[in-house]
């Protein structure tokens, strides 16, 4: 508990003094910093961050989920806000992570499909070529020691090949056939490989996504800076779409006859 | 009834110190407890509690009680203040039905149909998230109990080689020790032993240690060699 009124409503630095413990004089100052102060700032704290963004591949594409919100700390700050991006006609870009540094990777491939487009070249950029670009700003921005911090799951189809890459604010790149950031690595990832491996070329649409939607479940149940409304996107060699928002069903009358924590027993 | 499972690594860090250690301790013949975190911790508390669970029982004249068990582990580890870096999964079967706690390092104790510990414990949760149903029959509550045990081992660096598991009802107790080795080593290739003469040797001295031996019984009755 903050027993100190001057710290209620500021931004908190969970790290350093989650109870207010320190004295008055020597509390971190979270407030607001003049921008020139140390000269450039660099290396910052994700503020408001979203959580773990899951894909798969399946027999016909790929299919990615993100759920709908945007954390500030342990608040639920913003709920119906979309952590999928359709990128040109054959890529969706999912992100956890901070959602300022995203949607200056939103605004950046924007800039970069309407180039393309406008070049009119008969070339259109796929996912490999989205994922690249990506990978190359985030490793360049680490260099810099001013990261954009995210983790980003490209997936795509082109001229029949899947691609399905990750992409995170070190500039690590990875590729499989499931895929997880944040808490779904620890926590989806068994699920989906036990699921998927090895059925790449079998799981219809349904199947995956039955999948995906199991493991969101789980993801709700056992991450807490997640919520029940989520979206999923799938593509195919058909094109892209992200579906409308769905609703978790979930069950939280596992321990209905359990009474306190150990000896009790009313 | 209650299912235990655990894996069977035990790490120094990054390596591997033991590639087939036994997790489940016993506490009572109804009664085990897995332990997860530092091993001497776990290895020394569950002895501790184990000793003074069966005084407990020939002073009551009772059946020892999951309870118990629970309450002298929580009351220790809490005393340690955290210290004693013992994560505990206790379940087992008494006279009031089956029970399953989890204790945690610093004490708390929480009572749950389903739960994991260690550092594969994430893996071995979204298993049983999405697997566990009520009043399981034995047969599945196994095979739920390896699956999970198996995604920890596969998805998480700290578990590792083979599963044990431990099947607790009203009237007996099954200890299935290395129920799933799904990480064996393949057959080596050739014999590497070294044929005997590889090294040269000059001259051979055998001595016997047992010089001269007499054995005498005292009491009366043969030796108790229990």
């Amino acid at each position: 508990m903050d027993h100190f009124p001057t710290n209620w409503g500021r931004p908190r630095n969970d790290a350093y003094d989650a109870y207010g413990t320190y004295p008055i004089a020597q509390r971190p100052y979270n407030g607001p910093k003049d921008a020139f102060a140390d000269g450039i700032q660099r290396t910052q704290q994700p503020i408001v961050t979203g959580t773990s963004v899951l894909a798969i591949k399946f027999k016909d594409g790929i299919m990615m989920a993100a759920d709908n919100l945007a954390s500030y700390g342990s608040l639920a700050r913003f709920k119906d806000i979309q952590r999928l991006q359709a990128v040109g006609a054959h890529t969706v870009i999912g992100a956890g992570g901070d959602m300022s540094d995203f949607q200056y990777i939103q605004a950046m491939l924007d800039e970069l499909i309407i180039d393309e487009f406008t070049a009119q070249d008969g070339h259109t950029l796929g996912p490999a070529e989205i994922h690249e670009y990506l990978a190359q700003i985030m490793y360049a921005r680490r260099s810099k020691m001013n990261p954009l911090w995210n983790a980003i799951l490209v997936g795509g189809v082109k001229d029949g090949k899947r691609f399905l890459s990750f992409v995170d604010l070190l500039g690590t790149t990875y590729s499989a056939s499931t895929l997880a950031t944040g808490y779904g690595a620890h926590i989806a990832q068994p699920l989906l490989r036990t699921a998927v491996e090895g059925k790449e070329d079998i799981l219809t649409e349904d199947d995956a996504l039955k999948i995906l939607e199991q493991s969101m479940k789980v993801l709700y149940y056992r991450d807490a800076r997640s919520i029940d409304k989520y979206q999923v996107a799938t593509i195919t060699a058909e094109g892209t779409s992200i579906s409308e928002t769905r609703r978790l069903e979930t069950s939280w009358s596992f321990a209905e006859g359990i009474r306190g924590y150990g000896a009790q027993t009313q | 009834m209650t299912s235990l499972g655990a894996d069977t690594r035990a790490t120094e860090g990054p390596i591997v110190a033991d590639k087939n250690c036994e997790k489940i301790h016993h506490i009572t013949e109804s009664i085990r407890c897995c332990g997860a975190g530092t091993a001497a911790d776990t290895e020394f508390t569950t002895a501790l509690i184990s000793s003074n669970m069966e005084l407990h029982a020939l002073s009551t004249g009772s059946k020892p009680r999951v309870v118990t068990a629970m309450t002298m582990l929580k009351q220790m580890l809490f005393r340690y203040q955290g210290q004693v870096g013992a994560a505990l999964v206790l379940g087992g079967v008494d006279a009031t039905g089956p029970h399953l706690f989890t204790i945690h390092p610093h004490g708390s104790t929480d009572k749950l149909p389903y739960v994991t510990m260690g550092s594969g414990s994430l893996a071995a949760m979204a298993v049983f998230e999405s697997g566990w149903r009520a009043n399981m029959e034995r047969e599945d509550a196994l095979n739920l109990v390896k699956a999970a045990i198996s995604a920890g081992i596969f998805n998480d660096l700290g578990s590792g080689s083979n599963i044990d598991a431990c099947i607790i009802t009203a009237s007996h107790t099954e200890m299935l020790r290395n129920v799933e080795m799904p990480n064996m080593r393949v057959q080596k290739e050739r014999k590497y032993a070294f044929r005997r003469g590889t090294t040269a040797w000059k001259t051979e001295n055998v001595r016997d240690l047992v010089v001269n031996e007499q054995i005498t019984f005292v009491g009366g009755d043969a030796m108790d060699t229990t």
